[in-house]
């Protein structure tokens, strides 16, 4: 008796969604279009950048990094971070 | 009440399944309620299997020894937190253990994660669903906790050496741990099936990655604590294939827990973070099996073993599923970059994970060849103590080294000068430690002298990490010297985390070595009145004496310790004999330990046999350093929950890229 109830409140959880819509106006599952995917893609890219300049900056402050490593380090990755901004403008023009 | 917790059991295993059909077709079919249905769906899961759970502790609590269950792992004189205890005393009721957990965890992180990776989501629950459908099935047709049978007066009670506050708590850590894992290997796999290999399932996994770690680091540790002042014999790690069943995943999810940030930071081994995680959670399974099906104790036990083969079917389509994934994926798990140097903090972390990965799957080895052994040749193989302590060191050394050399080095790429910069102070630390030590004495152990100077390494290189990043903190803020410190760790909460658990690795490593290669041992007979020396100390034994308690016969004896004729005070150590169902007592030797906690020394006496004539064979250790081990255990919590801790600045971080991105990551 007490499983056969523990099975009707499992059902009706389950069915809570069809319940709440019986008729919904779509029954769609959001989907990430390739652009959105790219633009993910190209954000995750820009922080990586952004992220690898902001430890460079701390590491050289703090001595883990000498003005010459720093000097050969810094400018590539404000290369790399300028080219992810760059991108992703274009994209969110596109999008 | 036993229909009741069967009938919940069943409940489980029928919503597991429509997770899994739903969950698919939803995914595949992009179908919206569908997807929401079988989330739901494994969210009750968890309900029911609470229902079961429940109604076998009531079980226990009520002495319902109807249960066979419950008859064969408890009694009517065992205390209320035992009772409780015995839960997981035997092999289905640490099965619902088991599944609670992963039903938990698959609710938690299904809602956690409901709205930012939705469309990842819907393929992370019917793989949730597929791994709690295993042990449901298990815990329905093959090992019922709830089987009964006519109620006999008294049960046969918990084993004792399982009457133990470290026994209440190991066995619960172990399996957050080991379930735990199933979270980053379901989102992993979601990832693969969904074909969205950003970054988005390792932002979700990370916290519940860093939680498995941890529930499984202290879980061992509780586990050797356990070992070392209940089972009484002198040590707190035997390699014992049980106990390398959790070391495995542990030191496998180490690696993925270094070998992920390259991935967010660099964008670098995407297959090989797969790779780490599926072998992460496939040995958290091998260490169920090893465990449960009692294939290591004797080869023939696992045809006799009902469990066994199931689980071994498990393990393979784990396997088998995870492994076919990769290798269709393989095209979307390109890396964009490459590694730069050889000599860069990336290169650092990719050593350490080759060495963690070497020690596991050696150890790996170490465990399986004797079970392959007998199972293809008949032959009865014992891989034994020298095996796996020449590989720990082979592997552990380096391991230790490059733990203090990662902090030093920069991602990207180092010079040489630069290098040696940054390198002198904790190599003249070493150098100075290592010169010392030697002059000491130390030099009887090269392993445990090359041990401390790493550690010294290690310790100086992460000093320096602290001082430096707060005297830059401090420079860029004006803050106050505690104030810049405190600024440091909560901007960095992963990185100095991390830190500080190096720390309490670096500790486990002095104790580990203190107490292994530097311990002493003295053994011997001694009559009332007799003595024993050892490293100083002077162990008299004075007298024996016996009681009875309702539980146990129990001998103890009395003895004075003194060191440099100073005295200090009494120790006991004795035997008890257990009333236990069946012809002969069990009997346990209770250690006497005295701790030095100034030094981290303990003496530790262990009475090997009690004569009839008042005589006892002793044998006595000196342990140095050895609670070092166990301190070991605070700092790695203090360590975790530091690097676990909210950071809204990364949530802030993450919620812009996020929105960028679009209402399918975001949510509605």
């Amino acid at each position: 008796m007490l499983g056969a109830a523990l099975a009707i409140v499992c059902v009706v959880l389950v069915a809570l969604p069809f319940l709440r819509e019986p008729e919904p106006v779509s029954d769609e599952l959001d989907e990430l279009t390739p652009e959105r995917r790219r633009r993910l893609a190209l954000a995750e890219e820009r922080d990586r950048a952004l992220g690898a300049l902001k430890e460079l900056e701390a590491d050289h402050r703090a001595g883990r990094v000498n003005d010459e490593d720093y000097r050969a380090s810094v400018g590539p990755l404000r290369r790399e971070a300028a080219l992810a901004l760059r991108a992703l403008d274009s994209q969110a023009e596109k999008v | 009440m036993a229909e009741f917790g069967r009938a919940a059991l069943v409940v489980t295993l029928g919503l597991c399944l429509y997770a899994v059909a739903a969950g698919a077709l939803a995914a595949s079919y992009r179908r919206r309620r569908l997807a929401l249905s079988a989330r739901n769906a494994l969210i009750a899961a968890f309900g029911s299997t609470l229902v079961a759970a429940a109604v076998l502790a009531v079980g226990f609590l009520r002495s319902d020894f109807s249960l066979t269950y419950v008859a064969e792992h408890s009694n009517r004189s065992l205390s209320g937190v035992y009772k409780l205890s015995a839960f997981w005393g035997g092999q289905e009721g640490s099965l619902l253990l088991w599944l609670l957990i992963l039903t938990g965890y698959a609710a938690l992180a299904v809602w956690v994660n409901r709205n930012r990776t939705r469309d990842l989501v819907v393929w992370v629950t019917p793989v949730l669903g597929g791994i709690a459908v295993g042990f449901s099935f298990l815990l329905v047709f093959v090992a019922s906790p709830f089987a009964v049978q006519a109620a006999p007066v008294d049960g046969a009670g918990l084993n004792p050496s399982l009457q133990n506050p470290y026994m209440m708590s190991h066995p619960p850590f172990l399996y957050l741990g080991y379930v735990g894992l199933a979270v980053p290997f379901a989102f992993a796999m979601g990832a693969l099936l969904s074909g969205r290999t950003d970054e988005r399932w390792i932002v979700a996994t990370r916290r519940w990655t860093l939680i498995a770690w941890t529930a499984l680091g202290i879980g061992q540790l509780l586990g050797s604590h356990w070992a070392y002042v209940e089972v009484g014999w002198g040590g707190f790690y035997a390699w014992d294939p049980v106990e390398n069943a959790a070391l495995m995943p542990f030191l496998a999810a180490t690696a993925f827990l270094h070998s992920v940030m390259i991935q967010e930071k660099r964008g670098m081994l995407k297959v090989w973070n797969v790779v780490l995680v599926s072998l992460a959670f496939c040995l958290s399974l091998f260490g169920t099996f090893l465990t449960r099906s009692g294939i290591v104790n004797s080869i023939h036990s696992f045809s006799q073993s009902d469990i066994g083969p199931w689980f071994l079917a498990f393990i393979v389509i784990a396997v088998a599923f995870s492994t076919a994934l990769i290798m269709w994926r393989l095209p979307l798990l390109r890396s964009t970059t490459r590694l730069e140097s050889l000599v860069s903090r990336e290169a650092v972390f990719l050593y350490n994970n080759l060495l963690l990965v070497a020690l596991c799957l050696t150890i790996l080895w170490g465990v399986a060849w004797p079970i392959l052994s007998e199972a293809v040749r008949g032959q009865s193989v014992v891989v034994g103590r020298p095996y796996f302590d020449f590989f720990l060191r082979i592997f552990g050394l380096p391991l230790l080294l490059l733990m203090g050399v990662g902090p030093l080095i920069a991602w990207r790429r180092a010079s040489l000068k630069g290098l040696g910069r940054t390198f002198l102070w904790p190599a003249a630390v070493a150098i100075v430690t290592g010169v010392v030590l030697l002059a000491l004495g130390a030099g009887s152990s090269l392993p445990g002298l090359i041990a401390y100077t790493f550690s010294a390494f290690v310790l100086a290189a992460i000093g320096l990490e602290f001082v430096r990043g707060t005297r830059a903190r401090r420079a860029l803020s004006h803050e106050s010297w505690p104030g810049a410190f405190a600024s440091l760790v909560g901007r960095n909460r992963r990185r100095y985390g991390g830190y500080v658990v190096h720390v309490a690795i670096v500790l486990l490593a002095i104790g580990i070595a203190g107490a292994s290669a530097f311990d002493s041992v003295v053994e011997g007979k001694l009559a009332p009145g007799q003595s024993l020396a050892v490293s100083g100390y002077t162990v008299t034994f004075q007298k024996l004496t016996e009681r009875e308690t309702p539980h146990a016969a129990e001998v103890r004896a009395h003895l004075a310790v003194s060191r440099g004729g100073k005295d200090l005070g009494p120790l006991e150590a004795g035997k008890n004999s257990y009333k236990i169902a069946g012809p002969d007592p069990q009997v346990s030797s209770e250690v006497g330990i005295r701790t030095n906690y100034l030094t981290g020394e303990d003496l530790f006496v262990i009475p090997e046999q009690v004569n009839g004539d008042g005589t006892v064979y002793f044998r006595i250790f000196v342990k140095p350093l050895v609670n070092l081990i166990w301190l070991a255990g605070l700092v790695f919590l203090l360590g975790s929950v530091i690097a676990l801790w909210p950071d809204a600045r990364e949530q802030r971080r993450l919620a812009v890229r996020y929105d960028e991105a679009g209402s399918a990551v975001r949510g509605r």
